[in-house]
């Protein structure tokens, strides 16, 4: 199983995020199963929240949070701090959308706010950072996202007007941390 | 049938569309809320034929539902927690007239301390209103109970209403996987409602009247009859569903791995699938687990409890309940099951999960430790294990 965890505030729309990646992933085929949920409760614009979304090959029983990720998604950096990779698996990769350049291992930075901005004119970094996600996923042996696979959930789960948008923003994002990828391998 | 990925409200909300209910009576209510808006936007957008009746209060929703029901229409509504036990005064009007709505509830903790976050202390209080309860599991169960709850209520041996019970939010709010059947497979598994119980000017009748104590033993007599009667119907209504969308249900009960179980926890709703994976778990480790769920509260599955139950060594109850000043109300159920039928297999009680706390799979491995000791006891899940007395709520 892959867990992913989203990290955001409300209206950031990190619930989003989760929701279009369970989705990318069971529209793939009838043996792909997912679970998205928020961190449950009252919501607040501005207000830290989680999301969560769990990736697997057969039904997923356990619906309680995750506390050890594969994946950490920061959509806003000011969430982001060392304790970050306590709830990381072996192996786990953050992802954080910062303007900085953080040098660690297991953490990739992205200006997504520029992206964002850019493509979709407005600093709402959800797809920005699953296209980022599809990016740093590639390659792994287990349970992956394509870039198909988040054109398709964006047809499917966001409105129709915001949808070109959308999918072209996951892909400059996509493009962007592919060749970021490629550069640290180096 | 259309792939979805979609939440436990809206695969609720599904599954009404396709029962296509003439009247839909509704007030919100957290964690409830999207099922609502979602069957007024099928409303609006004239996927759904309903009268949709926005209401002023759940006593009032459930009243409206009633008086929809008095002449004839199929009727659903939907609530949770204080909006439930604000209806109890009409949730017996219901049963006692024979009216078989459909009700979502979203299990929620009641008050107070205030708390919107899911268990089962909402449903379990009103087990004894005459209402079928029934716990789901996952989504595409939630979506299919919403189907087959008005074949089950409808049928004129049964004539009860029908309360489908979600956990709240980590059901009704998590989003995964549904088939979703077409609407024209729906229709061949739903015949219309048909019934004599109604008000009709061609053929005109007094409808809930009162009756005295010479007949009114008579009457209850007959509502729990139809209850009783229920379980059959329930049973014809699955074979009908498997034959028609392929998908099997397994009665008042589900089981996994209990035919030579030594050890068996019986539990309820969501966590199930969970439990199964624990099971497993303790299967490679040598210790022979097997799981019960209840699907359904009432009509209460006592013979399928104790048969299931029969010959294991200890069998614990998990439940998100308590009854102040006795124990989980599943418990007492389970058993008044177990002793009716002479099994003596070792009970214990866990109540957890109350206020939205997460039951996880270690919380469960530990009431299997728990009942490899070979107590009987009943113990709040990290409470009575923190202070180190588990007698204090025995």
């Amino acid at each position: 199983m892959t867990e992913i965890l989203w990290h955001g505030r409300g209206g950031q729309g990190a619930f989003t995020a989760a929701r279009l990646a369970g989705c990318a992933y069971a529209m793939k085929s009838e043996d792909c199963y997912a679970l998205a949920f928020p961190s449950f409760g009252p919501e607040r614009r501005g207000a830290p929240i989680r999301a969560f979304t769990k990736l697997g090959n057969s039904g997923i029983g356990d619906r309680s949070e995750i506390e050890k990720a594969d994946f950490s998604i920061f959509l806003d950096d000011t969430l982001y701090t060392e304790s970050a990779f306590s709830e990381l698996k072996e192996g786990g990769i953050i992802i954080l959308n910062t303007k900085h350049d953080i040098s660690r291992p297991g953490l990739y930075c992205i200006d997504a706010d520029a992206i964002a901005v850019e493509t979709l004119g407005i600093h709402i970094t959800n797809t920005v950072m699953l296209g980022v996600l599809a990016a740093v996923m590639s390659g792994r042996d287990s349970e992956v996202i394509t870039m198909g696979d988040i054109e398709k959930a964006v047809r499917l789960c966001l409105p129709a007007k915001i949808q070109d948008k959308n999918t072209a923003a996951a892909a400059r994002a996509f493009e962007e941390a592919v060749s970021m990828k490629a550069r640290r391998v180096q | 049938m259309a792939r979805q990925f979609i939440s436990g409200n809206e695969a609720f909300a599904s599954g009404i569309r396709l029962a296509k209910p003439h009247v839909i009576s509704a007030y919100p209510i957290t964690p409830q809320t999207v099922v609502v808006e979602r069957l007024s936007e099928m409303v609006e957008d004239g996927s759904l034929r309903s009268e949709f009746i926005h209401v002023e209060s759940e006593h009032s929703a459930l009243s409206c539902a009633i008086g929809a029901s008095s002449v004839g229409a199929r009727a659903f509504t939907a609530t949770s927690s204080q909006g439930l036990l604000y209806m109890a005064e009409c949730l017996v009007y219901a049963s006692g007239g024979r009216f078989p709505i459909v009700m979502m509830n979203a299990n929620r903790s009641t008050a107070l301390p205030w708390n919107i976050y899911g268990d089962q202390r909402d449903s379990l209080a009103l087990l004894d209103c005459g209402w079928i309860q029934a716990y789901v599991k996952d989504a595409q169960e939630a979506l299919d109970i919403a189907l087959m709850s008005y074949y089950i209520a409808e049928n004129e041996r049964v004539s009860t209403p029908f309360m489908a019970n979600l956990d709240g939010f980590v059901l009704t709010h998590t989003y995964e996987v549904v088939d979703v059947p077409e609407s024209d497979r729906a229709d061949l598994f739903l015949p219309p409602y048909e019934t004599d119980n109604r008000l009709d000017l061609e053929n005109p009748r007094n409808l809930a009247f009162s009756a005295g104590p010479e007949y009114n033993a008579a009457f209850k007599y007959k509502e729990h009859a139809g209850m009783m009667n229920a379980k059959q119907v329930i049973t014809e209504a699955e074979a009908r569903f498997e034959r028609i969308f392929g998908r099997k249900y397994t009665g008042l009960i589900e089981e996994y791995r209990t035919e030579d179980a030594e050890y068996i926890l019986i539990t309820l709703g969501s966590i199930y699938p969970l439990a199964c994976e624990t099971a497993d778990a303790l299967r490679t480790e040598g210790v022979k687990a097997g799981i019960i769920r209840i699907r359904y509260m009432r009509p209460f599955p006592a013979v399928e409890i104790a048969e299931a139950v029969s010959g294991a060594k200890a069998a614990a109850v998990l439940e998100k309940d308590i009854s102040f000043g006795n124990e989980g109300t599943v418990y007492t159920n389970v058993n008044s099951a177990l002793h009716t039928a002479g099994v003596r297999t070792v009970t214990s009680d866990y109540i957890g999960g109350l206020g939205g706390k997460s039951i996880s799979g270690n919380d469960i491995r530990h009431i299997y430790d728990r009942m490899m000791s070979g107590v009987s006891e009943v113990r709040f899940i990290g409470i009575d294990d923190r202070s180190g007395e588990g007698g204090d709520a025995s």
